[in-house]
């Protein structure tokens, strides 16, 4: 089993932040997508400013819309983006 | 259930005659094409970028074609998104519904849109005089969506 996590990023966030993808192990205590984008927040700089709570981001896991209780796990690809706006 | 997101322009008449070929079933047809306009929240657009995310894109559309057919009887649905670049008068989305009759083309046609605006993995970047912007999501089109939401037909 592929013990990593791939996180994919898009648009604004994908700008921000300065990449379009990452691999990770998966930090030791982050079992949700709430977990995951505060550990990712608390790297700091443009990550903090990006994934901080309140800021309006749309998180994906395997692809699905996640809420933030949605449980991650190694193998899972995880996106974070912005509201939509296609159409 | 063609779903696609391409760089290629589309052709409605092409895609209008091959979702209808040969089903006498088929008595209604209702189709809406958007198009990029030349100005957006006051500022003229030059061109403009969109993303997507290849994969999610067409499951999210997929799924919303999915529960349409929960709500009406429909014989076949074709939706296309363009992704790339693109300039004013361009067309940039096409939905396309048959159905046996026209009530339930019109309604899933219109669902399909405001669905898709709000749930498919889709982002606009514009270069306007000022630079490039994100284009924001908006809230009118958050309630186009809520509308079909169960308990707020009334609305629709």
């Amino acid at each position: 089993m592929n013990g990593r996590l791939k996180l994919v990023f898009f648009a604004r966030v994908r700008e921000d932040l300065g990449t379009n993808a990452e691999e990770i192990a998966l930090p030791t205590g982050v079992g949700t997508v709430a977990a995951l984008r505060a550990h990712l927040a608390a790297r700091g700089g443009a990550w903090g400013a990006t994934l901080a709570q309140g800021k309006a981001i749309r998180v994906a896991v395997n692809q699905e819309m996640a809420q933030p209780t949605t449980p991650v796990k190694p193998g899972d690809e995880v996106a974070f983006f912005p509201p939509v706006t296609g159409g | 259930m063609p779903v696609r997101a391409q760089t290629e322009d589309f052709d409605v008449g092409a895609e209008i005659a091959r979702l209808r070929r040969g089903n006498p079933k088929v008595g209604a047809v209702a189709s809406f094409v958007g198009v990029v306009r030349d100005l957006n929240d006051g500022d003229s657009v030059g061109r403009m970028t969109l993303e997507h995310y290849p994969g999610m894109t067409e499951k999210a559309i997929e799924a919303i074609v999915t529960e349409a057919r929960s709500r009406w009887d429909i014989i076949d649905v074709t939706v296309v998104h363009r992704v790339g670049e693109l300039k004013p008068t361009d067309q940039i989305v096409l939905v396309v519904v048959a159905s046996g009759h026209r009530g339930a083309a019109f309604a899933a046609c219109e669902f399909i849109m405001d669905y898709l605006k709000t749930r498919a993995p889709f982002w606009k970047k514009e270069e306007t005089p000022q630079g490039g912007r994100w284009v924001e999501a908006r809230a009118s089109d958050d309630d186009a969506a809520e509308r079909w939401t169960p308990g707020k037909q009334d609305v629709a």
